[in-house]
């Protein structure tokens, strides 16, 4: 730095820290246990005699308990309203379904039999169906021609008319106008419901009823077509998508007519009902009841079921029955059944307590299940080449779904009773089925013993075996059998699944099976499982096609296992991680273990086991990183890496410890937070080491603080981010300057001054450029009070590390719109004037800094008032040449800045600075820029500054 | 046109019974004030027959029969001659529905050959200059419940190829028997025809069976008369192969002004029954006919 002829002479101010400190603190009062304090614990312990002491300000706090609660985890208490919100956004259609059920569901709240949250919705359901049962085979469809005939008849024609015109088009379209689409993909199906879905919606919402109502009839009329049968369930899904959405359409509309004056309750009965409403409402249902076709009748009635309410208080209640027993008039089995299985869905969702058409349904299934294997179904599937087992496959769904509505708040008996019914078809598999999975696991648990014995039993030609051990693997997952029963039903129901010949079929079920041993076994029954899997799954590399079973297995194992050496001490564990050699999947299953091992390992751990299988584990992540690799990827993975760092610990065993350190960043020397990390934890260690020996190091331990910063001056440098390693620097710096490495924190301060040039003005903040300055001007200002501890090398010169940094401060190629530099000077020098005290304001034990190796010889302060000089010339300098500019209120703000900084730390006694303090206050009101705020905070009446003014 | 006229009744459903008072406003929307010569409202009833092409060249002599026959018609001044402002104007009435002498008011009811119809028209009379405005608006008389408990006549029935009329080779018939009952056929119009059948077995697979509603209507008088069955709607209740040995369920509504309680004077007849259609996969048809009797309570 040039030094100019001195204008100013520089004078710190004396400061005697000890006296100011106590002069300026707090009077400390102690607190009598009585008296109120709001850090204090909440007790409860005598509220009683203590109330009257306290008044209501804890009185609201009193009653809770004596551990407070955290707000944080109470709010995660319940539902997460996130995951809450994206449960209710899986897909619009299904979205759509699920609102409205919510909808209904509020309307039933005050209902003491309302549907509770632990039945499992249709929308639920839904998806799982449209993906299990698909099609490759062409498809058709029938669908009458547009016709815009349905536009809103004119107001002026007769009710008669209206009424005639509305048939004819009804007739019209049972007739001729028919155009039948054949050849569509199960897409081009899918999407072609989804159009009459939007079509009906417009039609609806442009007042033309006929035209929905037309298209909802036709859709229905759909479900009774039964070619590509496969496709029967994903087809019953759409149309019923649409069914809904007519039913609510209709609903809602009458609703509006009726809340002309005032909105209804929830809770109206019929009474309430105005004229016109209730004229539309049976208009509907009359209209509804001359539809030609049995299904269409049968589904667009049920679709309005919910209407009856309007109508009568029984209307509900007396049409269920009805429509069940319309539902024999259907001959085809599976159309029945889906039928039922909608009916049961409707009435659930608007009349859960109306039971006994629940049960009526149920029983009219049973009684006309013989048709199933009657000559019309086997002369259908004869045609459509279908095998008998997947034919009854397609059955599940539906009759899995009255199954549940059937046993949902079901009494004991109730269950037993249906359970006999079915053991008397000759067990039936399918009923036994779908049994398995509605019933309460906790029923099926306690008789599962009985339920294998019936799975033996029941018929092999029928329903595939292992669909059956799947139901029931997974009712027993989620209850405990009779505890003597459980090692004979693992052994039974393995003997069966170990013989299933089909490699898909024996995965599914041992997937199941898994959990019910992790569930209610030790790890040696676990072990036997994965070796047999291992054993099946081995051969041609069936594990290939079976990645997403063999992942929800190590799932599941991770559950139960939360002891990762018990975890990692089954043999079998590590060869089954091996069968996962897609590099993807493998990376996944990695993730997935690393996670529960950071959120289950609550001590640290230094077991060999643990970590080469960890480590193992780790560097399967890490060596997937590459290029490609997306960013939140990386952080994730460094995430899960860095977390098992932070677990690790060999107690007072430090040099293992920076081995493992050195292993470490030898293996994941791709991941710069991993490193940033290792550094960290290095620095842990030689502050760990400092507390172990209280500050005094042996020989020995002041070797290995040496090889600790050894360690993080070689690892930074190859970290990219330029702050990063900055503020690494600056740390390690600290931490060695603490353990006594003077020459160790030298190099890293001047590594860090060094490396300051290079410094971006402009960095990447989360994904944006944003001016770098601000960083830099907290590092430095952090950087610079550090420096008053460190001590000058014997063969630099005087601060030459302060000198060092302001060179670079200055020749740095700052923004020339702002003024980041001048605030640097400006926090320059309170540093300078603290150097210049007798006494420093900290020091660092056991570590000579300047005050006692210059013991404050005035030349050292002499020399320290030169460079004080220096900056406030430069200052002054800049905030003339603002004055030029006239930038104004930057110069204002600046004089205001170096104002401050002088009352503070100079010494006023002298003449010159005295003068510039004067000519600074009157620079910074000059322009009428000064903010008034700063100003009033200014020190001025300091008891030396008081003799200035 | 700036002005229009618009009859509002206050019953949504329009149904009114003989001795009751219509009740309702007349609505005037009109932009600029109108000059008018008074506002009426006119009441007629008609019977309207008329004869199936098939029969017209019989009958043609009988024009008598045909000629509409009036139930009733009344007339009532609702404003005097003068003006309507600007706007929308409500103008309520009340007009009571008699019979003049001893006629009697049938059921609304709209067939193909027999038509009973009321309506209410309403007229705005005005200068030479301007056009006279009218509105006419259709409203539904239900004739007076019937005196006396109609008892219910269950029916029981069982068809099997024997049972079977107009069958010209009875042993090419494949073999069926299907039971059943209709819980009555005295049936409340307002009630929905019940009843149940079972398919106790048949050899060849049913393919649907069908409730067919048909009206009989007969026009004519002591000279002669022309009878025609037409259906009115057709409502499956069984699709494929049903179950044998389970009771389906017979039910039907009765569709609103296309039925009306059974009904026989001198000039005409109006009467209704029921066909259950059985059509089997081969496409045999068999029909069973029960004639009803239509009532209101």
């Amino acid at each position: 730095m040039i030094v100019k002829m001195a204008s100013v002479h520089w004078h710190s101010q004396t400061r005697q820290y000890q006296l100011e400190k106590e002069s300026l603190r707090l009077e400390a009062v102690p607190v009598e246990f009585g008296d109120y304090h709001p850090l204090k614990p909440i007790t409860v312990t005598d509220s009683k005699t203590r109330r009257t002491g306290r008044k209501g300000s804890t009185s609201s706090s009193s009653s809770s308990s004596s551990s407070a609660p955290d707000p944080l985890s109470s709010i995660l208490d319940g539902s997460d309203p996130l995951s809450v919100f994206a449960a209710a956004v899986t897909d619009p259609l299904s979205a759509r379904i699920s609102a409205g059920e919510s909808g209904n569901r509020k309307q039933d709240k005050d209902d003491e039999t309302v549907v509770g949250t632990d039945f499992e919705p249709w929308s639920g359901k839904r998806s799982e169906i449209l993906a299990r049962f698909t099609t490759t085979e062409k498809l058709s469809i029938n669908l009458f021609i547009g016709s815009d005939k349905g536009k809103a008849p004119s107001p002026s024609s007769a009710v008669s008319e209206k009424v005639r015109t509305r048939l004819e088009e009804l007739d019209d379209l049972e007739e001729g106008s028919q155009k039948e689409m054949l050849n569509l993909s199960q897409q081009d199906y899918v999407n072609r419901i989804e159009e009459l879905n939007q079509n009906l919606k417009e039609a609806w919402a442009s007042d033309q009823k006929v035209k929905a109502l037309k298209i909802v009839i036709q859709c229905s009329k759909l479900l009774s077509d039964t070619t590509v049968i496969q496709f029967y369930p994903s087809k019953f899904v759409l149309i019923t998508d649409i069914l809904d959405t007519f039913g609510r359409l209709v609903y809602d509309r009458i609703w509006s007519m009726c809340s002309d004056t005032q909105l209804l309750p929830d809770s109206f009965s019929s009474d309430d009902v105005n004229d016109t409403a209730r004229e539309t409402c049976l208009n509907w249902f009359f209209k509804i009841a001359s539809i030609r076709e049995l299904i269409p009748r049968l589904y667009v009635e049920a679709a309005i079921l919910k209407c009856n309410r309007f109508l009568s208080k029984m209307g509900i209640q007396e049409t269920l029955p009805r429509l069940t027993a319309m539902i024999r008039g259907i001959g085809d089995p599976l159309v029945a059944v889906y039928a039922r299985a909608y009916l049961c869905r409707v009435g659930m969702e608007v009349a859960p307590h109306i039971k006994e058409s629940l049960n009526k349904n149920f029983f009219d299934l049973l009684t006309t299940f013989k048709q199933i294997h009657g000559d019309s179904v086997q002369n259908q599937l004869v045609m459509q080449s279908v095998e008998i087992p997947v034919y009854l496959t397609l059955y599940s769904p539906a009759i899995d779904w009255i199954m549940q509505c059937l046993a949902y708040r079901a009494p004991e008996a109730l269950l037993t009773e249906m359970m006999e019914r079915c053991r008397k078809l000759g067990n039936n598999a399918l009923l036994l089925n779908s049994i398995m999975s509605a019933f309460r696991s906790e029923f099926i648990a306690a008789r599962a013993m009985d339920f294998i014995m019936m799975i033996k039993e029941s018929d092999e030609a029928g329903f595939p075996k292992h669909l059956l051990f799947i139901s029931l693997g997974r009712s027993l997952a989620c209850a405990d059998p009779p505890e003597n029963d459980r090692l004979t039903v693992l052994n039974e129901a393995w003997k069966v699944i170990t013989k299933l010949r089909s490699q898909q079929d024996y995965i599914n079920c041992a997937e199941t099976w898994v959990e019910y041993t992790c569930r209610h076994f030790t790890k040696r029954e676990v072990n036997t499982v994965l070796a047999d899997i291992i054993k099946h799954m081995t051969p041609d590399r069936a594990f290939e096609d079976a990645y997403p079973q063999l992942q929800s297995v190590i799932r599941k194992i991770l559950m139960y296992f939360h002891d990762f050496s018990v975890l990692f001490s089954m043999e079998r564990f590590l060869p089954f991680l091996d069968m996962f050699q897609r590099d993807s999947i493998r990376v996944n299953v990695c993730q997935a273990i690393m996670e529960v091992f950071i959120r289950h390992q609550q001590e640290p751990t230094r077991d060999p086991v643990i970590l080469n299988a960890l480590m193992h584990v780790c560097k399967t992540m890490h060596d997937s990183v590459n290029a490609l690799t997306l960013d939140d990827e990386k952080r994730s993975i460094a995430g899960l890496i860095n977390g098992f760092i932070r677990m690790v610990s060999f107690g007072r065993d430090f040099e293992q410890q920076l081995s493992f350190c050195v292993e470490a960043r030898a293996t994941f020397c791709n991941l710069e937070t991993v490193l940033s990390q290792l550094i960290h934890s290095v620095n842990q260690l030689a502050m760990a080491t400092h507390r172990v020996v209280k500050g005094s190091h042996s020989r020995k331990t002041a070797a290995f603080v040496r090889a600790c910063a050894a360690y993080c001056f070689i690892t930074i440098p190859s970290l990219t981010g330029i702050f990063n390693r900055l503020v690494l620097y600056l740390h390690s710096g600290q931490i060695a300057l603490t353990n006594n490495c003077l020459s160790q924190a030298d190099a890293f301060f001047k590594a860090a001054i060094s490396l300051l040039p290079d410094v971006p003005r402009l960095v990447l903040v989360e994904g944006k450029l944003r001016p770098s300055e601000g960083f830099l001007i907290e590092f430095l200002q952090n950087f610079l009070s550090t420096l008053l501890v460190v001590p000058d090398h014997p063969e630099q010169g005087v601060l030459f590390l302060v000198r060092g940094l302001l060179n670079i401060v200055q020749d740095y190629n700052w923004e020339d719109t702002n003024d980041a530099k001048l605030r640097i000077y400006i926090s320059a020098l309170p540093l300078l004037a603290a150097m210049s005290q007798d006494n420093f304001l900290y020091r660092i034990n056991k570590v000579e800094s300047n005050e006692t190796l210059y013991g404050g010889d005035p030349k050292f302060v002499a020399e320290i008032n030169k460079l004080c000089d220096t900056l406030i010339d430069q200052i002054l300098d800049h905030l003339k040449n603002l004055g030029k500019d006239e930038a104004f209120q930057r110069q204002s703000s600046i004089a205001i800045m170096l104002l401050n900084t002088i009352l503070t730390h100079g010494d006023l006694r002298n003449n010159r600075l005295n003068q510039m303090v004067v000519n600074l206050w009157n620079l910074a009101q000059k322009y009428g820029y000064a903010d008034t705020r700063a100003m009033v905070r200014l020190p001025l009446f300091s008891p030396h500054a008081m003799c200035v003014l | 046109m700036a002005t229009s006229l618009d009859i509002r009744l206050k019953r949504a459903n329009k149904v009114y019974h003989e001795g009751e008072v219509l009740s309702g406003v007349v609505v005037v929307n009109t932009k600029e004030t109108v000059q008018h010569q008074g506002i009426s409202l006119t009441m007629e009833g008609t019977v309207n027959l008329q004869l199936s092409s098939k029969s017209v060249g019989v009958f043609e002599a009988f024009y008598n029969s045909v000629k509409p026959i009036q139930l009733i018609n009344s007339n009532i001044e609702v404003v005097k001659a003068g003006k309507v402002p600007s706007g929308k104007t409500e103008i309520p009435f009340e007009f009571p529905l008699h019979v003049k002498g001893n006629k009697v008011l049938y059921e609304t009811y709209h067939g193909v050959f027999v038509n009973i119809q009321y309506t209410l028209r309403c007229d705005m009379k005005r200068s030479l200059l301007a056009k006279d405005l009218n509105k006419t608006c259709e409203f539904i008389v239900h004739s007076m419940p019937q005196k006396g408990k109609q008892a219910p006549t269950p029916v029981v029935f069982s068809i099997s190829p024997e049972t079977l009329q107009n069958v010209k080779e009875r042993t090419t018939l494949p073999r069926f028997m299907i039971r059943g009952r209709l819980h009555s056929t005295n049936c409340i119009i307002t009630q929905p025809l019940t009843g149940e059948l079972v398919v106790e077995h048949s050899e060849v697979p049913i393919k649907s069976i069908e409730l067919q509603l048909v009206r009989v209507e007969t026009c004519g008088c002591a000279e002669g008369y022309a009878r025609d069955a037409t259906e009115i709607q057709n409502i499956q209740i069984a699709e494929g192969d049903v179950c044998h040995g389970l009771p389906i369920p017979i039910y039907m509504v009765f569709p609103r002004l296309f039925t009306c309680p059974t009904l026989e004077t001198t000039n005409f007849k109006v009467e209704f029954e029921v066909n259950i259609v059985i059509v089997l996969q081969d496409d045999h048809l068999i029909s069973e006919n029960f004639p009803l009797k239509l009532c209101r309570v």
